[in-house]
Order: C-alpha cells, then sequence, then structure tokens
C-alpha cells in the first residue's frame, strides 16, 4: 500500500508541475485557462487519493472518517473545479478577449 | 514516510510560488484570478500533506475542506464582477475603475 501511495503522489506532482508550466508557458488566456483548469482537477485528485488511502494504516472508526473527509475535499474538488473554470472562462470571452493566433508572417511559407 | 511527505510539500511549495509569478503578472485581471484559483487548489492538497506530517490529519482536514469552500466562492465571486465589462486591460491593475472608465 505504501508503494501504491508513493506512486499516485509521484503522478498528481507530475501533473501538478505540468500545470504550472503550462501556466506560465501558454501564449493566451484561453490556453492557460485551458492547462489551469484540466491540470488542477486531475492532479487534485490523484494527491487527495493517496492521502485518503494512507489514513488506513490502523482501521477504525475515526480513520474512517477522517479518509472519507478527505474523498468529500476530492469530490467537492471535482465539481467546484470545473465550475471555476467555466465562470472564469465566460467572463473573459464577454469581456472580449481576442484569441492568440498565428500572425501571418510567421505561417510557413 | 514522513520525509517523503515533507518532500511533496516543499515541491509543492515550490510550484506554488512559479504560478504566484503568473498571479503578479498576469497581463489582465482574469489571469490574476486564475493564478490566485489554482494556488488556492494546490494550497487545499498542501493543508492535508501538513496534517499527514503532524499525524493531526483530523484536524487539518476541516481546515483544508472550509479552505476549497472559501477559494470556490472566491473565484465565482470575482470572476462575475468582470462578466459583460469591457473594461480588461493589460496595463497598471489589468482592469480600469469604474470612475476611470468614461475618460
Amino acid at each position: 500500500m505504501t508503494i501504491a501511495v508513493i506512486m499516485l503522489t509521484l503522478a498528481g506532482l507530475i501533473f501538478f508541475f505540468a500545470t504550472t508550466v503550462g501556466i506560465l508557458r501558454f501564449p493566451d488566456f484561453f490556453s492557460r485557462m485551458h492547462a489551469a483548469g484540466k491540470g488542477d482537477t486531475l492532479s487534485s485528485l490523484l494527491m487527495l487519493l493517496p492521502l485518503a488511502l494512507y489514513n488506513f494504516h490502523e482501521f477504525d472508526l475515526a480513520n474512517m472518517l477522517v479518509a472519507l473527509k478527505v474523498l468529500l475535499i476530492a469530490v467537492f474538488i471535482f465539481m467546484a473545479s470545473p465550475t471555476a473554470t467555466h465562470a472564469i472562462l465566460d467572463a473573459g470571452y464577454e469581456a472580449g478577449i481576442k484569441p492568440w493566433t498565428k500572425k501571418p508572417e510567421e505561417e510557413s511559407p | 514516510m514522513d520525509s517523503f511527505f515533507i518532500g511533496i510539500g516543499v515541491a509543492l511549495c515550490f510550484l506554488i510560488l512559479l504560478t504566484l509569478h503568473r498571479a503578479i503578472q498576469g497581463p489582465t485581471a482574469i489571469d490574476r484570478i486564475m493564478g490566485v484559483n489554482v494556488i488556492g487548489t494546490k494550497t487545499t492538497i498542501l493543508l492535508v500533506i501538513i496534517g499527514s506530517i503532524y499525524h493531526r490529519v483530523d484536524m487539518f482536514v476541516d481546515i483544508a475542506l472550509a479552505y476549497a469552500l472559501l477559494n470556490f466562492i472566491v473565484t465565482i465571486a470575482a470572476s462575475r464582477y468582470f462578466h459583460h465589462r469591457k473594461n480588461l486591460t493589460s496595463s497598471g491593475y489589468g482592469f480600469k475603475f469604474r470612475s476611470e472608465e468614461d475618460k
């Protein structure tokens, strides 16, 4: 079980790193939002699942309640993060942000 | 296992610092809202990891849950403010206040 916890946490950390690189490097608002929305949701689930699993080292009622609360955070993030992403993206679209396009002189001849 | 969680926490803090660059420097205000949202999600995870390090997850998990709720409400409210309002600029604070819009 320790190996499963370590593997899942490292996978979540890799996805968080990909999210951060996407936020820092992408050229415009919409593509940055794409990286932030999807990477954040998946890596949060990948890091909260092993943390709930890690609480089962002693199986009793208190540890099970704590693991259920951690899973409750995971379920809440799974619903709330796409909603927040959609709200920000809708606000940016209605506020008239121009999508990034490749400049005509940079196209391949 | 404790040192593993400490390493993961330090790595998450480093990623939060990198995201803070976008939240400070982001061209428009709505980029900053996105950066703050991502930082809030990372902080929720970091709180549960801190609880695992101190062996007090039962206390820290409630704080993390409250932080996740607060982060969601802040993001929704801040993005509603910019809905249907074409006052985003890529200089200064990232948006124009209502008193400056007519100038």
